[in-house]
């Protein structure tokens, strides 16, 4: 993936980003977060990670975030007003997301050559496709896999029992 | 570089006009079609020069100029950007989710050699369902961006449906992933060239490995494209249109159009999968070779016409069939067809699957 | 060719934001949202190194983190479904009944 093409999402990715937490009205934010995971996934096809690319846009922006659409439209939330006060903790949070973001840059910007044949190195056939991926999964990480599904069956009968209304 | 990135732009645009001029058409089907079948002569009034040519000039020039020229009403206190985004949103993904539909084998152009399918992706059936996954924007935002309770009744109603469906749907896509060993469409078509057994002279189609398959599949697509009978979240005589109403001109032609490209999607789909796609039965890149042992050998280009006009002949077919089912069948209920969707399709859809792992590890085990 | 660490610091801008969004925000969904800004500038880092090392791993973490993120989504939407039935606010000032 050439550098400016890189920048180009990059930015876009920032302002849909910056989309999610500023804007008032709830519906907006979650229809920018989708444009960011949209933007996410772009990205990840250019980092040859095609199964993980359409993943992000099945389960994440078509799934979870239609959940996400459901829940606001059904608590039928409107524009949020203003909110002028506690300016001194919105600096503060300010300041430290960005010192945050700062040091984490700082570290990625190892002063030596990074280990791994590089991004510029190229990658062995099928890398990032279904094959490659299932393979990995379901001989090394084969137990992760079957306590996610577990995790799973759990969220679904949790998320069922919580959102029932209870008879009165 | 620039040549690829040519061939690839004209075989997009290719698709992208026959998808567009088959929706315009169906258009046509639908409305002459349910008059034949309602025993009555459907809309046959507009003519050019006292030429009305069966209906043709109502619907592919009169009602296009009549929905261009509407004047576009927005609704009083409703989220202007959403009314403007939610038919594009729709609209969208069911147009590029034909960039892996394969329309034909190869054509033989001066020694190179073009593959007629526009992007072949490694994980070609995976992209489909996830442009299937994004139309449920458009049901959302439209009926959210209505500021109108029964568009927004209709929009979740259809947009919990689309959701629900689309598991039924991925599942019997697995069991034909699991068949076929790939998820790219065109290496699913070039499967199923051959025949069944040397002694059984009966195309290898998907239909006879996956019927199950098949079944569910058309079910859940016919679901997922909110047609009759599941149609509920744009119930005509409950809803008005659901979650379109207070749509008019160019919007509500995009939201109309929707309807028709995804119904062309799951044409394309049932044709590609289990139908054999592009493939002409005793047809292989060279020539017709029949299983008596005559054969006809043809050059490339005849070759790729005929399987082009296969493939068209199998897309007609299977929108011609959804039409004549949606004109013929009553609505389902709402709760008839979650229960449907969830307690019906979707355990089918598994005991299908779990069925294929077993068949295929006791013929290859 | 982007160096490696330009995705990481994407990633870094990414989770930078997630965290004010929570730290600033008070509507609960909005909080829950940058949550899930957070998980996926955490995948961006992931995808990146597994191509940097051509080792696979990278995605499959990243595949567990998307389902993890989606059991937590459901379970955690249901929960503020449950409390706005209860408390008709989506405000997180006013969840404040563990407070002392």
């Amino acid at each position: 993936m050439s550098l400016p093409l890189f920048l180009a999402f990059a930015v876009l990715m920032v302002a849909s980003a910056l989309g999610v937490i500023l804007q008032r009205n709830p519906v907006r934010s979650a229809l920018s977060l989708v444009i960011t995971l949209f933007l996410l996934a772009v990205t990840f096809l250019f980092l040859d990670a095609y199964l993980v690319a359409l993943l992000q846009v099945i389960v994440y922006a078509g799934a979870i975030m239609v959940l996400f659409l459901f829940v606001i439209m059904l608590l039928n939330l409107g524009v949020e007003p203003q909110d002028p006060g506690r300016l001194g903790l919105k600096m503060f949070g300010t300041l430290a997301a960005s010192l945050l973001a700062l040091e984490l840059i700082a570290v990625a910007r190892a002063p030596g050559p990074m280990p791994g044949s590089g991004m510029a190195g190229a990658t062995p056939p099928y890398f990032g496709t279904v094959e490659a991926l299932g393979t990995r999964l379901f001989t090394h990480y084969v137990l992760p896999f079957e306590i996610t599904s577990i995790l799973l069956l759990v969220a679904i009968i949790g998320a069922v029992v919580m959102a029932k209304r209870t008879p009165t | 570089m620039a040549l690829e990135i040519g061939i690839a732009a004209v075989k997009a645009l290719v698709v992208l006009l026959m998808v567009l001029q088959l929706a315009g058409l169906l258009g046509w089907v639908e409305r002459k079609g349910s008059a034949l079948i309602q025993d009555r002569i459907g809309a046959n009034r507009a003519a050019v020069f006292g030429f009305a040519g069966a209906g043709l000039v109502n619907t592919l020039m009169a009602d296009p100029l009549k929905f261009i020229t509407k004047e576009d009403v927005v609704p009083a206190n409703a989220d202007r950007l959403l009314h403007f985004l939610a038919p594009c949103v729709s609209l969208f993904p069911a147009l590029v989710a034909f960039a892996v539909i394969p329309f034909g084998d190869v054509l033989d152009v001066g020694g190179r050699v073009i593959n007629l399918q526009v992007a072949p992706l490694n994980v070609g059936i995976l992209y489909i369902l996830a442009m299937v996954s994004l139309g449920v924007y458009g049901v959302v935002l439209g009926g959210w961006a209505s500021n109108n309770r029964w568009s927004l009744l209709g929009g979740i109603r259809g947009s919990a449906q689309m959701i629900s469906y689309e598991l039924a749907v991925g599942l019997a896509i697995v069991a034909m992933v699991m068949t076929y060993g790939s998820l790219d469409l065109q290496q699913m078509a070039r499967a199923q060239g051959g025949v069944l057994a040397s002694w059984l002279p009966v195309p290898a189609w998907g239909i006879f490995y996956q019927p199950l398959a098949f079944l569910i599949l058309l079910c859940g697509g016919i679901a997922e494209s909110k047609r009759i009978p599941f149609d509920l979240p744009e119930a005509e005589s409950e809803l008005v249109s659901g979650y379109f109403t207070e749509y008019s001109g160019v919007k509500h032609l995009m939201f109309f159009m929707t309807d028709f490209v995804e119904v062309i999607i799951v044409s394309g789909l049932l044709a590609t999968m289990f139908f054999g796609g592009w493939q002409v039965p005793f047809l292989a890149r060279d020539g017709f070779h029949f299983p008596g042992g005559g054969v006809a050998l043809l050059p490339q280009i005849v070759v790729a016409l005929l399987q082009i006009v296969s493939f068209m002949v199998k897309v007609f077919f299977f929108c011609w069939l959804q039409i004549m089912i949606r004109w013929t069948l009553p609505r389902f209920r709402y709760d008839q067809l979650m229960r449907l969707g969830w307690k019906g399709l979707l355990p089918l859809a598994l005991a299908n699957v779990v069925l294929t792992a077993g068949i295929i590890l006791a013929v290859q085990g | 060719m982007v160096p490696v660490n330009y995705y990481v610091a994407l990633s870094a801008i990414l989770f930078g934001i997630g965290t004010l969004g929570v730290l600033i925000r008070r509507n609960v969904i909005v909080i829950f949202m940058s949550i899930e800004l957070m998980l996926n500038a955490v995948n961006l880092a992931f995808v990146a190194f597994a191509r940097q090392w051509n080792a696979m791993d990278g995605q499959v973490i990243v595949f567990f983190v998307m389902t993890v993120a989606a059991a937590e989504a459901a379970v955690g939407l249901a929960i503020i479904l449950a409390v706005f039935r209860s408390r008709e606010t989506t405000n997180a000032d006013d969840l404040n009944l563990l407070r002392w």
